[in-house]
């Protein structure tokens, strides 16, 4: 503990890190890169007909295919072209559909987002609170919350959404049990079964990491100090043993967003949602490898941004973690 | 150690003081244990007065200090009455509760670093008391934190900094602004220096000297280093196994003590001055609270103990020609007519 | 407050080898008062583990046999569970299915485990530039979640287990290599160590014979964790087709098969490989977690 840090010093300290994790993360994307691209040399025989995959090999096919690929180029600079296209947004055609990989993402992007967006405020709000509430309550409504999240976090996105599907969809008809309607409005409608199977699981966990953070951090000394000033009891609980498992619960972050984007390619699929992990879905199956690698690059690009975010948001949410270091006690 | 305390002018006849603090037969049943962990325990401190309680860990003094505040264990059941200028505490509505934690009772805990919530700031630590428990506004509770912080010796500019940033010391000064926040008219000091470097130490207990002169509170003073009790203090509480054994003004008692325990305290404490003896530890342990004790809680480890002592708890009796001077012990005259060099 | 929180608190007294735990988001400790909780887990444990071992034996009927004229037919004396929108008999293919999906994720923990505590051994052990490369080459691996690197394998290698099983272990290993590198560092410290490297043990005999040993407890309740997490990306692929080949009886699969049966109001062919599917996984966390509580504890108190 260093009595006194200057600000100027802290603040230089804080970009130093930023551009180190910074490049750390674009050489891990650059390894992970060089994953996806060379995957395509995985199969056996060679690229052109692993790409075409019995499709025919039309001159216009093959030439679509050199555009994007080079394949007659060394390794080496196939992979940096390719890098580079990816990098401007030139995600290449899709073999299957003939039009532009980027086109088809960005018309199927907003559904995903709003999916994703949907099931993290649920992630947030459900895991945080049956946290809170377990940790605080104790006794047989913590019991209850420890059954049911063991439960929700052995129970994949996919089940859960077929489960809410027979329930909610076809038994009571409270919602639809697929697509994604017309309009705003029903989109929201739409989407709310899928949002609720894709939080399932990490409302389970992060309830638990909640409840596992609360639980420690009540027993620390300055929570009774506060009680003894006159503090009420709620509002030591919020600033004193809330607020200081902030910083656990943050770590999760990546996990968490991670887990909710690569999930969606069972639970649209499951709903028939037209997002972008039902392209995923679709294009593995009709081995439409450029979509495949288009998606697969941003979601590691995802994983990997939302992993630095949380890096550098952690020293504000906890003045005493070292940036650089992932603590783990609140 | 320095004897201020002896000229200290506030050391008054207790008798004349207002009774801030008023412990009558408090007994403190924790689930599980055959016997309660404080049994029946009688402790005044008044108006300006500085007492010293004065035990080893697990002898209950930590607990006798907290149920001022009623802070008690999860499960605790009660008897008796905890007096915070004439009302209890024990029985107290939790919206009386509050604004006695927040005002007239403040308590000065051991570890600094572990008392502080190292992600706020130390200006959200000092004012959360008085805004969240006391309602006053924010503008009004930060101009008082930064007069106590300056009262013991910090610059307001601490306000703004985090409990990593500052040492040991400082940061328990911190504290002890913090108890004065709300204007108490008493000071609970839990080892308020334990946790602390000797020098720091000193200092300490000089600001807390201070602070009682200035803001005329009455420090209640718990502690197992009996030096430092007697030192400071103007009347003494010794405390084993959940019981006072003795009570009496502090140089009495260190003087001429009369109970077993509390001379044996004072001979296992080491002394620079003097020839050099053997440090005489006191032989055996506690006692187990999942036994019942109906003797004298002392009895097992007594070199004066006798069928009589195990079988009888001693009453508190005052010692003969001393009205202020307490001792619960069946033998106590056997250590009549010895002193020691205090 | 009655929770037990020397369980809660299990992670942090410890060395940092619970703290290495808890970076996969270890499930949270279930209080030891549920011993009756634990007992059944291990039992359903190792029930479905006999199920899926003496399968052929077990199932009443052939798993693949089709009788599209009793489709959807509920519970009878038959058919105990039911059949499924092809008249398959519901039982059967649950027991049978009990087989593929267990075996994918053995497979995925095998391989996760073994070649991660090699690579994080090595790493741990030896230090220096190959602990440096070891450990950037395993981190890269975190960069994909488990189920996108089985899709994109996938996608390459088409449908068929050994594919996805070998990718989902790669996926998995840096969180194995990274337990297993801090519990060495660790060992690494204790007298028993060098007593035998005074002795004239070499460093691998003195790994191989006395380190992972030692630290096998602990890697052992995380990979019974990492079964679970195995369980459901491997159903996952099987549910969208991508992953055991179309005819083999799965949960995974049967789930989607299942999907039109209740579409058409007949849920129970639907309902019962989701419940296979999800008291397994708990099953297995809850052993898993229970181990690792366990060793963490007996390391507290040493």
């Amino acid at each position: 503990m260093t009595p006194g840090a200057r600000s100027p010093g802290r603040a230089a300290a804080f970009v130093r890190f930023a551009l180190r994790r910074l490049a750390e993360m674009a050489a891990t994307l650059l390894g992970a890169s060089f994953a996806i691209f060379g995957a395509m040399y995985l199969a056996p025989g060679n690229p052109a007909d692993f790409l075409l995959s019995g499709r025919a090999a039309t001159p216009a096919a093959l030439k679509a295919l050199d555009a994007h690929y080079h394949l007659n180029e060394p390794f080496v600079e196939q992979y940096l072209r390719w890098l580079g296209q990816m990098l401007h947004g030139d995600f290449g055609r899709s073999i299957e559909y003939r039009t532009p990989v980027a086109a088809l993402l960005g018309a199927r992007l907003p559904t995903t987002l709003l999916l994703v967006g949907m099931a993290l405020v649920m992630v947030l709000v459900f895991g945080l609170v049956l946290g809170w509430i377990s940790a605080v309550r104790g006794g047989a409504v913590d019991s209850t919350i420890l059954v049911a999240t063991t439960f929700a976090v052995g129970t994949p996105s996919f089940v859960a959404a077929i489960l809410l599907q027979g329930l909610f969809s076809v038994e009571l008809h409270w919602f639809p049990s697929g697509g994604s309607g017309s309009g705003p409005g029903q989109l929201l409608w739409h989407l709310t079964l899928p949002a609720l199977a894709l939080a399932l699981y990490l409302i389970g966990l992060l309830a638990r990491v909640t409840r596992s953070a609360m639980l420690e951090a009540l027993d620390h000394e300055h929570v009774t100090v506060a009680r003894s000033r006159g503090v009420p009891e709620r509002q030591v609980i919020r600033r004193h043993v809330f607020r200081n498992s902030l910083g656990t619960v943050l770590t999760m972050g990546g996990l968490i967003v991670s887990t909710l984007v690569v999930c969606t390619v069972l639970v649209e699929s499951a709903f028939s949602v037209d997002g972008i992990g039902q392209l995923l879905d679709l294009s593995t199956t009709t081995k439409d490898f450029p979509v495949v690698q288009a998606i697969s690059l941003i979601i590691v690009a995802l994983f990997m941004g939302v992993n630095l975010l949380v890096d550098l948001v952690h020293p504000l949410v906890d003045p005493r973690v070292a940036l650089g270091t992932r603590s783990v006690a609140g | 150690m320095s004897d201020t305390a002896q000229s200290d002018p506030a050391r008054l006849d207790p008798a004349r003081l207002e009774t801030v603090l008023d412990i009558q037969r408090l007994r403190l049943r924790l689930p599980r244990t055959a016997r309660p962990v404080l049994d029946g325990v009688d402790l005044t401190v008044g108006t300006r007065e500085t007492v010293a309680l004065v035990g080893e860990s697990g002898s209950g003094k930590t607990l006798t200090a907290r149920s001022v505040l009623r802070l008690l264990p999860p499960g605790a059941t009660t008897e008796g009455a905890v007096l915070v200028e004439g009302q209890d505490v024990l029985s107290m509505a939790p919206r009386r509760l509050r604004e006695l934690r927040s005002g007239a009772v403040a308590m000065v805990f051991q570890d600094p670093r572990a008392a502080v919530n190292p992600l706020r700031r130390v200006g959200d630590f000092l004012t959360e008391g008085v805004r969240l428990g006391g309602g006053r506004g924010r503008a009004e509770a930060t101009e008082r934190a930064a007069a106590m912080l300056e009262s013991v010796g910090l610059e307001p500019a601490a306000l703004r900094q985090y409990p990593g940033e500052l040492s040991g010391g400082m940061l328990q000064r911190v504290v002890i602004a913090a108890a004065l926040m709300g204007g108490p008219r008493l000071l609970l000091a839990d080892e308020p220096t334990t946790a602390l470097d000797v020098t720091t130490q000193a200092e300490v207990v000089a600001l807390l000297g201070q602070v009682r002169q200035r803001f005329g509170t009455g420090l209640l003073f718990v502690t197992h280093d009996l030096g430092l009790a007697a030192a400071i203090s103007d009347r003494v509480y010794v405390m084993y196994g959940g019981r006072i054994a003795e009570t009496g003004a502090a140089a009495d008692l260190f003087s001429r003590p009369r109970h077993p325990y509390t001379a044996a305290l004072l001979a296992s404490t080491p002394r620079l001055d003097g020839p050099r003896t053997r440090l005489a530890a006191i032989e055996g342990r506690p006692p187990d609270l999942r036994a019942p004790l109906p003797g004298c809680a002392f009895a097992a480890r007594c070199p004066l103990a006798t069928a009589l002592c195990s079988e009888q708890n001693p009453r508190q009796l005052p010692v003969a020609g001393r009205a202020d001077h307490l001792v619960a012990c069946h033998h106590s005259d056997r250590l009549e007519g010895s002193t020691l060099h205090g | 407050m009655t929770a037990d929180l020397t369980t809660d608190r299990a992670a942090d007294p410890a060395t940092d080898r619970t703290a290495a735990l808890v970076r996969r988001p270890v499930l949270t400790r279930i209080r030891t008062t549920h011993g009756p909780l634990y007992l059944a887990c291990v039992v359903f444990v190792a029930l479905i583990t006999a199920v899926a071992l003496f399968a052929p034996w077990l199932a009443p009927h052939d798993p693949n046999a089709v009788d599209l004229g009793n489709a959807l037919a509920g519970p009878s004396g038959i058919h105990p569970l039911g059949v499924d929108a092809s008249g398959r008999d519901t039982l059967s293919r649950l027991i049978v299915g009990a087989r593929t999906s267990l075996l994918g994720p053995l497979g995925v923990v095998l391989v996760s485990t073994v070649a991660g505590v090699a690579v994080g051994a090595a790493a741990g052990w030896y230090g220096g530039w190959l602990d440096s490369l070891l450990s950037r080459s395993s981190e890269l691996a975190l960069a994909f979640p488990g189920l996108l690197l089985a899709i994109l394998i996938v996608s390459v290698y088409g449908q068929g287990l050994p594919a996805p099983v070998i990718a989902l272990g790669v996926a998995y290993l840096p969180y194995v290599s990274r337990l297993t590198r801090s519990l060495v560092l660790a060992e690494r410290e204790r007298p028993y160590v060098e007593a035998y490297q005074v002795q004239g043990h070499s460093g691998p005999q003195i790994l191989v014979r006395h380190v992972i040993p030692n630290i096998a407890p602990v890697v052992l309740a995380q990979s019974t964790i990492n079964f679970g997490y195995a369980l459901i990306d491997l159903a996952g692929l099987s549910f969208l087709g991508l992953g055991v080949p179309a005819l083999t009886p799965d949960w995974g699969q049967m789930v989607f098969d299942g999907e039109t049966a209740i579409q058409q109001g007949y849920p129970l062919s639907a309902v019962l490989p989701c419940a296979a599917i999800v008291l397994t996984v708990v099953a297995f966390n809850v052993v898993g977690e229970h181990w690792a509580d366990r060793v963490a504890r007996r390391e507290s108190h040493e």
